[in-house]
């Protein structure tokens, strides 16, 4: 359907009337997570550094040593998180915009190569199972809460390092992430039509109260775990080979 | 103080960016502009408008490119001397000037299956709790300015209007389905005729709607889960098959 005549308002690749430089947020955000996105890859295949002392990088967590496997063993404990990354609702709305250009921002004309099937066709249909992605990473949060845990173990006392922090820190922004992850708040609650008819429902009420609270800032959550889980590896990474020595804050 | 407003003039066959000069008065916004240009120097400039004041949603358009209310736009909101440019929506054919045929919009909204009531309780009454209905509150403040079906990449440059029934009919199809009352299902509808999974949840939508509904994040992406539950969800379609009730 020809909306107004095209010599007048241009269509195609980045055809616009906006005068803003709309193309900074997408470029942004497409380096970020490249840089996010390379760091992790990289850190996940040295298999070396991940750890020290009492600390554990997220990278490699739950821990599995078993030299029988033929890939790091990282590859394999880092795919569900990383299908429950591809797959979130955020990330993929950044990369539709960033990487694919589809759109690369509103209201500017985007690359049109065959005919538009959005994610109604394989393999981007793919993503309505996101959900079955969270139920596989909500089980890495015990593992992550006593990794907390054992970064307070110091040669069998009690203590508290930088480390710690980093790591509490990393494994807080990662609950965060999965707690207002969309899918959760519909399976808590959101899928009901009628909150106050039972007492159960009204269980789910606060449940998806809460969890539309967190959801609202589902964004933030995105980018400070990604943030946080390369931080945490790079501080054990640094510390295991000797660059840096922990600091004992108690 | 003067402001130059480039406004499209033509139809959907020909049709060119005229400029106007237009004296500024304080608080003014576009629209006040587009009527100042009406009396003094365009007497046939086409445009459409009710209220001036964000509550009808005709006055929608693309101002610096950037789908908006032309009377709740302000015209201090610009740089001082540079010129505005003022065109129709691109989603939706032009009739002349500003003004767009979004019949199209009428066309889905009536294929949308009706609200459908439970049977009333045993007083012949029906009772709503306001923690059931909170939810639904926001899709009832949709002015259907259609400056969000203007904005989706869907629609605008896809034109998969064929297959998509674009984001206001998705928060109108939310309404009704997340109503306490409501017992019609329009998985299948969601599905097939409205085309959700044409949306690919890069959020121009809420960006641009006036009324601030959180249009993905509340509307639609609910809507996609629900009809994940019915369609693509392996476990809970065992589960129905189990029980027989699929
Ligand atoms: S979020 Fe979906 S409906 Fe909204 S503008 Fe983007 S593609 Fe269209
Ligand atoms: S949802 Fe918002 S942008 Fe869309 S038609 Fe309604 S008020 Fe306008
Ligand atoms: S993790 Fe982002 S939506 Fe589920
Ligand atoms: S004239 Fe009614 S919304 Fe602008």
């Amino acid at each position: 359907m020809v909306a107004v005549p095209a010599e007048v308002r241009p269509r195609g690749f980045a055809a616009t009337e906006r005068r803003d430089a709309w193309w900074v947020a997408p470029l942004l955000q497409g380096l970020m997570l490249a840089v996010f996105i390379s760091y992790a890859t990289w850190a996940a295949l040295q298999n070396a550094n991940y750890h020290w002392g009492g600390y554990l990088s997220p990278l490699y967590s739950p821990l599995i040593t078993a030299d029988w496997i033929p890939v790091p063993p990282s590859l394999l404990i880092l795919l569900p998180p990383v299908l429950f990354r591809a797959t979130c609702y955020y990330y993929r709305k950044a990369y539709y915009r960033s990487y694919f250009l589809d759109p690369p921002a509103c209201a500017v004309g985007e690359l049109r190569a065959g005919r538009y099937r959005g994610e109604t066709a394989f393999p981007l249909v793919l993503q309505n199972l996101h959900r079955y992605l969270f139920y596989a990473t909500f089980l890495y949060l015990p593992f992550l809460w006593s990794d907390v845990v054992h970064a307070t173990r110091f040669g069998g006392s009690f203590g508290i390092g930088l480390g710690t922090l980093v790591i509490l820190a990393n494994t807080t922004a990662l609950t965060f992430y999965s707690f207002s992850c969309h899918s959760a708040r519909h399976l808590v609650g959101g899928g009901l039509d009628c909150f106050s008819r039972t007492a159960a429902s009204r269980a789910c009420h606060a449940a998806w109260k809460g969890a539309s609270v967190l959801n609202a800032r589902h964004m933030l959550f995105a980018w400070m775990s990604f943030f946080t889980v390369c931080s945490a590896d790079l501080y054990v990474r640094l510390l295991a080979s000797g660059v840096i020595h922990d600091v004992r804050l108690l | 103080m003067e402001a130059v407003l480039k406004i499209f003039r033509g139809d959907a066959t020909s049709g060119a960016f005229r400029d106007y000069t237009v004296p500024l008065d304080e608080g003014m916004v576009v629209l006040d502009a587009v009527h100042w240009v009406q009396a003094h120097q365009a007497s046939d400039l086409a445009c459409r408008w009710n209220c001036k004041a964000g509550r009808c949603g005709s006055c929608s358009a693309e101002v610096n490119g950037k789908p908006r209310l032309m009377c709740m736009t302000r015209m201090d909101h610009f740089p001082p001397g540079e010129p505005i440019t003022l065109a129709p929506m691109k989603a939706f054919p032009v009739l002349k000037d500003l003004v767009c045929d979004v019949s199209w919009n009428y066309s889905v909204n009536r294929r949308i299956p009706a609200f459908k009531p439970a049977p009333p309780e045993a007083d012949g009454t029906w009772r709503m709790q306001q923690v059931d209905i909170d939810r639904v509150q926001e899709f009832r403040k949709c002015i259907e300015c259609f400056l969000c079906q203007d904005v989706c990449h869907v629609l605008r440059d896809h034109d998969r209007k064929d297959s998509f029934a674009g984001p206001r009919f998705l928060v109108r199809l939310a309404g009704l389905e997340m109503h306490p009352l409501d017992v019609e299902s329009r998985g299948a509808h969601l599905k097939e005729e409205a085309g959700i999974g044409f949306c690919n949840i890069t959020k121009c939508c809420t960006e641009v709607c006036p009324e601030s509904i959180h249009i993905t994040d509340n509307a639609i992406i609910p809507l996609k889960e629900r009809v994940v539950d019915e369609f693509y969800d392996p476990l809970r379609r065992l589960w129905r098959r189990l029980r027989g009730s699929a």
